[in-house]
């Protein structure tokens, strides 16, 4: 799939995912529903892979593959960056309300 | 998935009759995309069906969404959520739509290759749950595709043989090839029994069911099918015993049908001499042939619905005008009734922009529409007006509840005429003006409509949902849905006696008119003409043919004194029973 060049003004930081799952189906829509309520562009990827991912489509955010204890990098871009990047960590760091 | 053993499904009646054939899975998303070069000029009009279909889609997932929230609660509806996400997905419109402009492609084809693109990607995840995704992202495609097809044509008119047609849902631009396709019978995943493949199953007297859930995944072209439309049963490859034993059913069945076709050409008259005008509803012009073999002497109700829906812009006058005519000078010398656009409720115009309504049913629906949508309404009449010189033109108008609309309604008639006029447009002048009686309230004041109308219409289905307030596609209420209720009953007879006072006549339309249970009822109640689907006509006439005017009203008399439904239902199960057996099991072998 596509990738997308990453302008140098975006802030950016590094997360593991802790959920069981992963991002599977369910918690990657959870995270594209949270990327579409900012303006900023979103973006992530995996640190083992060069690739950007958009972060508002679900279809390349489910065939990301991050499993449970990957390290991802969550980058934001735009007026609402700061924002939407705390609610995005914050949904991680809750393991996406999943119980385990 | 294969599916070689016997599995039975069970769904709702959409039209009676057995059949026994091959399967056509009519799966969109795989054997009607082809590839298609487009000329440059097409693109952005390639890119605009996408980007409409795809918001028509989320719409429909939405109300879905909604609906399944109401009844299963919020965990099940965030099933959607997903789906409205992949919807909304930036990477689906984007990948779309530069395969149209880079590549010149037909939509269609662009977005079945998008799909085949992300599901390889998914399939190739080592999740199992991610996979089973796949046919979420399917169900998607399948319905974008569907929303697309009412621009475009998918057609089934390329059947060499006999088919079981089998489709998630058929939308009245397919059903619509059914007249020179060689469809047996159909099965579809959603649906009731009001809903437009029903309808048009029962016009055209293919054995059908619908409401089946997920047939569509489980079946296959070629595999063999049963369809049992009388009980709303589907066999998907049945064994040797149970197709001899459908084999048998279908043969009572057609023995059945074949023991009444010789009343076709006879009037709905009783042995005293009372006679009853048997008509037919309809949806579509090609209909008219099929409705005449039956013997139908006129058209009841023409709804013209089909012409503004699956589109997404008004028809033009001329357009109309076109399926009036054709409908009106077929049909001639007998009556057409045209009923004006009869949209809200369960069918919407996107592109009239009418906001979403908590209880459409009560909301802007029928006349209530036309009369705010003034130059619709108006293109409407014209149409009609200049359709009324090929034969004899009725127009009705539906859901009237109080006497200001009918004249508000009036009034803007005689500002078409004025205009024609001006115009030196030529129109008849005997066309006769009636209203539709299924509200309360417009039976309640029948006497007063009387004076200013020349017929009424009584459509059962409304009538009884607003009478009895039970919404009638609610699975929960459906033992409610009952014609036979004293209050049906009662403003039935009191709208026709009200407009014989006045020297006016009475039909109905809805589906009471075609149940040969209420035949003698409606009889005795004086019903000046009756119309049904098509196929229910010669059930209709063999009653009305063996019955004496007195005795229906004998009936009538001693069944308007009953209080309860029920007391009601047993009394008239034994009357007609004992005459009529024949008839009313006829079409349950």
């Amino acid at each position: 799939m596509n990738t997308t060049q990453i302008k140098t003004n975006s802030l950016q930081q590094a997360i593991i995912i802790k959920n069981k799952l992963g991002l599977h189906a369910r918690a990657a829509a959870a995270f594209v529903k949270i990327a579409h309520e900012f303006q900023s562009k979103i973006h992530l990827k995996k640190n083992t892979n060069p690739g950007w991912v958009d972060g508002k489509s679900i279809l390349s955010v489910m065939t990301l593959e991050a499993s449970s204890g990957s390290q991802i990098i969550i980058s934001a871009q735009g007026p609402d960056a700061k924002q939407a990047l705390n609610k995005l960590i914050q949904l991680i760091n809750n393991k996406f309300g999943e119980k385990e | 998935m294969t599916s070689s053993s016997m599995v039975k499904l069970k769904g709702v009646i959409a039209s009676p009759g057995v059949v026994i054939g091959k399967a056509y899975l009519l799966d969109i998303s795989k054997l009607h995309v082809t590839r298609k070069r487009i000329p440059p000029e097409e693109v952005d009009k390639q890119i605009k069906n996408f980007i409409e279909a795809v918001s028509r889609t989320e719409k429909e997932i939405m109300r879905v969404k909604d609906k399944v929230h109401q009844e299963m609660g919020e965990e099940y509806a965030n099933i959607f959520e997903a789906h409205l996400l992949v919807l909304k997905d930036p990477l689906l419109i984007f990948e779309v739509s530069e395969r149209i402009k880079k590549e010149y492609i037909n939509v269609e084809y662009a977005l079945w290759e998008v799909l085949e693109m992300i599901t390889e990607n998914i399939a190739a995840l080592d999740d199992e749950y991610m996979r089973e995704r796949v046919v979420d992202i399917y169900d998607i495609g399948r319905r974008i595709l569907e929303n697309l097809v009412g621009t475009t044509s998918v057609t089934l008119q390329e059947l060499k043989e006999d088919a079981i047609v089998v489709a998630h849902n058929l939308t009245p631009s397919e059903t619509s090839h059914m007249y020179k396709g060689k469809i047996i019978g159909f099965a579809t995943d959603i649906g009731g029994q009001t809903s437009h493949t029903a309808i048009m199953a029962r016009a055209l007297e293919i054995p059908a069911v619908v409401g089946l859930r997920d047939i569509s995944f489980r079946v296959k072209s070629g595999d063999i099918l049963i369809i049992d439309g009388s009980h709303g049963v589907v066999i998907i490859n049945p064994d040797e015993a149970t197709i001899k034993e459908y084999e048998n059913k279908k043969r009572l069945f057609d023995e059945f049908k074949a023991g009444l076709a010789w009343l076709k050409d006879l009037p709905g008259q009783t042995n005293d001499g009372y006679r009853v005008d048997i008509a037919a509803n309809i949806e579509l012009p090609e209909e008219v042939e099929v409705v005449k073999n039956e013997g139908a002497e006129g058209i009841g109700l023409y709804r013209t619905e089909f012409l503004y829906l699956d589109r997404t812009d008004l028809p033009s006058e001329d357009e109309q005008l076109k399926a009036y005519q054709e409908v009106i000078s077929k049909m001639k010398p007998y009556p057409v009734t045209i009923r004006t656009l009869d949209v809200g409720g369960d069918k919407f115009l996107s592109h009239l922009g009418t906001p979403p309504e908590v209880n459409p049913f009560l909301g802007l629906r029928a006349i209530r529409l036309c009369l705010r949508n003034k130059e619709m309404f108006n293109t409407q009449l014209r149409a009609l007006f200049r359709a009324s010189t090929f034969g004899k033109l009725r127009i009705m108008f539906p859901m009237i509840s109080q006497l200001e609309e009918l004249r508000q309604t009036k009034r803007i008639i005689e500002e078409v005429k004025q205009e024609l006029k001006i115009e030196k447009v030529c129109f008849a002048h005997d066309i006769e003006i009636g209203v539709m009686v299924e509200t309360p309230s417009a039976a309640m004041i029948s006497d007063v409509l009387a004076n200013e109308v020349d017929f009424f219409s009584i459509g059962t289905n409304d009538l009884i949902q607003y009478t009895i307030a039970i919404d009638r596609i609610n699975e929960q209420l459906v033992h409610l849905y009952n014609p036979l209720h004293p209050a049906i009953l009662r403003l039935i007879n009191y709208t026709v006696e009200s407009a014989h006072k006045r020297g006016k006549w009475v039909g109905m339309c809805g589906e009471m008119a075609g149940d040969p249970l209420f035949t003698v009822i409606l009889v005795g109640m004086g019903l000046d003409e009756l119309s049904m689907s098509s196929g229910s006509i010669p059930k209709i006439k063999e009653v009305i043919r063996s019955i004496n005017i007195t005795e229906a009203k004998e009936l009538v008399h001693k069944i308007l004194k009953l209080q309860t439904t029920s007391q009601i239902e047993e009394v008239l199960k034994e009357v007609m029973y004992k005459k009529f057996a024949h008839v009313l099991e006829g079409e349950k072998n």
